[in-house]
């Protein structure tokens, strides 16, 4: 049995520091299964769910960490706990519904019931039936039980850990990532939709667009076109200290006459395009700190999004090496007024499978799954703005994606 | 007045919607609705929740038309078609000249390599107004029965 490292050496080496990456990433199998173990079982935080989606006790919701199906639960102590949706019987699902209230889970198999903590606590017909077989003597029920994860909150999100190793989430993130996490999660929330936006591409493909600055006002058209946010629009990435998550904030200043679109001729500048009905673009500022733009990532698989008064939180899943899974929740607050949330609602147009400024980032993933098909010793570019992972005060940068690899290398070993 | 005239109007109606959508005539398609509107894209469990959010959403006829005008000039997306194939229409009532009705329909979304995806399911839940220039969309809420939207969803629905 070959391990991952084996596996990747068949590849040329991968020279250090942050600038290129390899389209074998992307592509190799034994790297999606080395993942596996040394991220999303690693030392990580994952995102779960929302914990106000587990208000109540024996509230959970069914969530993957990586490949791994997992249970999100309230427990009767009024903690949340997680674990493995993996019956230690013959490895059924537990759970296999999205969400629900429970007061126990009991496996459809063979009936072994859990507590909400995802402690084995009956196994029928343990004795037998009058007499005849049943299990052993020496069985033991607490030797037996899925993998139990360790689980935090910050601003409403719930994150599960299975590594001892995983530092407290507040460490985790950093002192100013967790700070951009409460700005916009700061009362709480109520889901006001949820989509599933299937992706032909590797997971990383996204991690990496939605941490790349630089394509934002080249791919997406709609806000430039709209004169929404530019890079000359006041901005910057702030960025953890071992480059792992980030937030991007764009403030709501708009210039009406630079000329670095068109000094550069790119195709997005188009002066005569303007809405029939722009009440979609009339957000409020209703965090008080002019930021109108603040997207934000938490390594592996988590999106916290603020554009204008649309708020989502993406979680994204892979699905083998060439498919992912994005699922978006998109939030409003409890004590939203109606105006408030009629302006979420049509603000959501803007993301979303269907948003003018991401529908792109659904194919541009597997554009790049497709054109690099035969490249797999060949190197991607991303030196943009440097080859550190900083925080800076420009968005035409490629800084948090070297953030990216750069956690991403460490946590590998490749 | 379910009657089979009002059924006929509204099949045909649908088939108009349908065929100026698959047929990329999509500068027409906001003239099916009511200057003010309701046009939303969402999906069975957000209706059983009382999720109010669509990937689309829609209330007045200019934000039809901005969308057609995006998708034409700013938005980026593979060159893909629709085949919609819709049901007949059940009425649910039909009062002060407002129908309400609701109608099974599948979308084939075809590539431009020729790939061919089954590639939405659902309901057009309706309140259809009886206009002097014929029926107009007040609302059509696009219920899909799943949660998925592959890839993109650029051309409606």
């Amino acid at each position: 049995m070959s391990s991952s490292t084996e596996t990747t050496r068949q590849h040329e080496a991968w020279e250090p520091g942050l600038t290129r990456v390899p389209f074998w990433v992307y592509q190799d199998d034994a790297v999606r299964r080395a993942e596996q173990e040394k991220i999303f079982q690693g030392p990580v935080w994952n995102y779960l769910c929302l914990e106000h989606e587990l208000a109540n006790t024996g509230d959970f919701r069914t969530s993957f960490v990586g490949d791994m199906p997992v249970i999100a639960v309230r427990a009767e102590d009024g903690s949340i706990r997680a674990f493995e949706n993996r019956c230690a019987h013959r490895g059924a699902l537990i759970a296999f519904e999205d969400g629900g209230n429970v007061s126990e889970f009991h496996c459809v198999y063979h009936a072994w019931r859990y507590d909400l903590g995802g402690n084995l606590k009956s196994v029928a017909f343990r004795r037998g039936v009058n007499g005849k077989g049943g299990m052993a003597e020496s069985f033991c029920l607490e030797e037996h039980g899925p993998r139990k994860l360790r689980t935090a909150t910050i601003g409403g999100l719930v994150f599960g850990t299975l590594s001892a190793d995983t530092p407290p989430l507040e460490e985790y993130l950093g002192p100013a990532i967790s700070a951009k996490i409460r700005r916009v999660l700061h009362k709480t929330p109520e889901i006001i939709g949820r989509f599933t936006q299937p992706m032909p591409n590797n997971w990383k493909l996204y991690a990496e667009n939605v941490k790349d600055t630089y394509h934002a006002s080249l791919l997406h058209l709609f806000f430039t076109t709209f004169r929404i946010t530019r890079f000359s629009q006041a901005g910057g990435i702030t960025i953890s200290d071992d480059g792992a998550h980030h937030a991007s904030a764009t403030y709501a200043q708009l210039e009406t006459k630079d000329t670095i679109y068109k000094d550069e001729a790119i195709r997005s500048d188009n002066d005569a395009f303007r809405l029939a009905d722009p009440s979609m673009l009339d957000p409020v500022d209703e965090f008080g700190d002019g930021i109108q733009l603040q997207i934000l990532t938490v390594f592996p698989t988590l999106v916290l999004q603020q554009t204008h008064n649309s708020i989502a939180v993406r979680h994204f899943v892979p699905r083998g090496t060439d498919a992912m899974d994005l699922h978006w929740t998109y939030l409003g607050f409890a004590d939203d007024t109606p105006e408030l949330r009629k302006r979420r609602l049509k603000q959501a147009n803007l993301v979303g499978p269907a948003g003018f400024v991401s529908m792109e980032d659904g194919c541009i993933g597997g554009f790049v799954q497709r054109g690099a098909m035969a490249a797999a010793e060949e190197r991607s570019v991303v030196e943009m703005g440097g080859a550190e992972a900083k925080t800076t005060d420009t968005r035409a940068t490629e800084t948090a994606v070297r953030g990216f690899w750069q956690v991403y290398r460490r946590l590998m070993g490749i | 007045m379910n009657s089979p005239e009002l059924l006929f109007r509204l099949a045909a109606l649908n088939t108009d919607y349908a065929n100026t959508i698959d047929a990329d005539r999509l500068e027409d398609w906001p003239g099916f609705f009511l200057e003010a509107c309701l046009y939303k894209i969402t999906t069975a469990e957000n209706e059983k929740r009382g999720y109010a959010a669509g990937v689309v959403y829609a209330d007045s006829r200019a934000m039809l038309a901005d969308r057609i005008a995006a998708l034409r000039q700013a938005n980026i997306y593979e060159r893909h078609s629709y085949r919609h194939i819709i049901g007949m229409p059940s009425i649910r009532s039909a009062e002060a000249g407002v129908v309400a009705a609701e109608t099974p329909f599948l979308i084939v979304r075809t590539m431009r390599d020729g790939k061919m995806d089954l590639f939405a399911a659902g309901l057009y839940r309706d309140r259809v107004s009886q206009e002097p220039g014929g029926l107009r969309f007040a609302e059509r809420i696009v219920v899909c029965d799943s949660p998925r939207f592959d890839t993109l969803v650029a051309i409606p629905f």
